[in-house]
């Protein structure tokens, strides 16, 4: 299904574990300078009202004077687990998109404040470099340097699958569930 | 020799294994997605890696951002001396860093500061070996960050999982790594596992017999025996392509072994991301490229 621009909380919440989304708007790239510098009381260079983090360290090279996209594939978000259910109920963050999930904490704050996480495949830097139609612009890459910058990319279709919702619904956690009790059964 | 001529060879080889997967690589892909139903998140998974698989070898980028740690294996005949075969692979190395068929992946471990340029303590990863006759083999595996994040080394008896010193041991310990893996290394992924040796043998080996062929059956048959059964058990605990759930945890599952001393009994893991980057070639001593050993 399409989740197209403005991201708002009716549309966030109407989703569910297993749905499989492609998004079509403006998703701001963070990872962990991004993150920790928010988290430590940073200014956001950008407004993050309903907006989308993508948890990515893209190769972007300036050709012909226009930024390229060469590979935007998704990094291991957990690593932001610390920080990223505050930093959405401080700044309106509507959805996390990376790869791997996140735990309890964050799937709190998803409930509380209607967000989701959007699992990326893991990989996939050509796929989802060609979804990013367009670079709009570059935050705090002179401070941090390109991959942990704040690139404003404009998508179109890309593909992700909602492995945790707003209602307290997490595939992680239930796709772990369901393998551990195979496990033991296979131990005997 | 000419060892331009030699880094230029190198060089392709790099771009090769970045941007192109080996076809037995691509068929369990795409086996693994017809085992998938239709409409499924599992199969959605595999239809973008299999659409990322063709866009990356034929727009010749990197398949994955994360163009891993550079490990090469290398045969010398006695035509090619160690420091050659290094300086040119190196100069290989950084002029792929430059034209972006690799990505700056090499950080000082003390002051975090990256290289730029892919060399540095450690990097890359060389494996010398004596050629026994004239011509020179080289072997070259690029692995993300992701899946050697989720590999694993297990000391037999494990009492927790019930896990003794023999097969019915290692089989344990293996399918508990591939329950703990879930889908943070990628998957659905291959296994590379050696039974015994010591704790840096164990993982140098259980990568290097990540370089057989998804479908090849392994010569000692107690060995053959214990892959498909983990193969078959692994792919059972349905957590599928990304941990999304579904048929395909794994694509492959190769097992080798090294003597241990009496005290210890390691099993080393080393699994790898759907993104199985490698490929290698033989080249003659007039510097010509004979074969290379998959086929993209």
């Amino acid at each position: 299904m399409l989740l197209e621009a403005p991201f708002t909380e009716e549309k966030i919440r109407a989703l569910r574990v297993g749905d499989m989304v492609e998004i079509t708007g403006v998703v701001y790239t963070g990872r962990d300078a991004v993150h920790k510098y928010l988290h430590d009381g940073g200014k956001p260079p950008v407004n993050l009202k309903d907006s989308i983090i993508y948890h990515c360290g893209p190769v972007v090279v300036k050709e012909a004077g226009k930024w390229v996209v060469k590979a935007a594939g998704p990094t291991t978000s957990i690593r932001e687990e610390p920080y990223q259910g505050p930093l959405m109920e401080q700044y309106g963050i509507r959805a996390v998109i990376g790869k791997g999930g996140m735990g309890a904490k964050t799937l709190q704050y998803c409930q509380k404040v209607g967000g989701v996480y959007l699992h990326a495949v893991g990989g996939a830097a050509q796929v989802l470099a060609e979804r990013v139609v367009a670079v709009k612009g570059v935050h705090l890459a002179e401070k941090f340097g390109s991959p942990e910058a704040i690139w404003e990319f404009q998508v179109e279709r890309f593909p992700a699958v909602v492995t945790m919702d707003s209602h307290g619904g997490s595939l992680h956690a239930q796709v772990l569930e369901e393998s551990a009790a195979k496990f033991k059964q296979l131990l005997g | 020799m000419d060892a331009r001529a030699l880094q230029k060879n190198l060089l392709e080889l790099i771009r090769r294994t970045s941007a192109e997967l080996p076809t037995d690589v691509v068929r369990a892909v795409e086996a693994g997605a017809r085992k998938e139903k239709a409409g499924s998140n599992a199969r959605y998974a595999l239809e973008v890696i299999r659409d990322n698989i063709v866009m990356a070898k034929d727009k010749s980028q990197p398949l994955c951002q994360d163009t891993g740690t550079i490990i090469c294996y290398a045969e010398l005949p006695k035509w090619c001396d160690e420091r050659t075969f290094r300086s040119a692979y190196e100069k290989a190395v950084v002029e792929a860093t430059r034209v972006g068929y690799l990505r700056q992946n090499s950080v000082d471990s003390v002051t975090g500061a990256n290289s730029g340029d892919n060399l540095g303590p450690g990097n890359p990863s060389f494996h010398f070996h004596q050629a026994t006759g004239r011509a020179l083999t080289v072997r070259m595996m690029l692995k993300g960050g992701g899946c050697e994040n989720v590999s694993s080394q297990y000391s037999l008896p494990d009492t927790k999982l019930g896990a003794g010193r023999d097969l019915e041991g290692v089989r344990r310990v293996v399918l508990d790594s591939v329950l703990q893996a879930q889908g943070k290394g990628c998957g659905p992924g291959i296994l590379g596992v050696c039974i015994g040796g010591d704790r840096g043998m164990g993982y140098v080996a259980a990568k290097e017999t990540l370089f057989r062929e998804l479908d090849d059956t392994n010569e000692d048959p107690r060995l053959a025996k214990l892959e498909k059964r983990i193969m078959k058990e692994g792919n059972s605990l349905g957590i599928g392509p990304m941990g999304f759930g579904g048929a395909t945890t794994l694509l492959g599952v190769k097992f080798t072994h090294r003597n241990r001393v009496p005290a210890s009994f390691f099993v080393s893991i080393a699994y790898m991301c759907w993104a199985f980057r490698r490929n290698g070639f033989v080249l003659s001593e007039g510097g010509r490229i004979t074969r290379w050993l998959y086929d993209s």
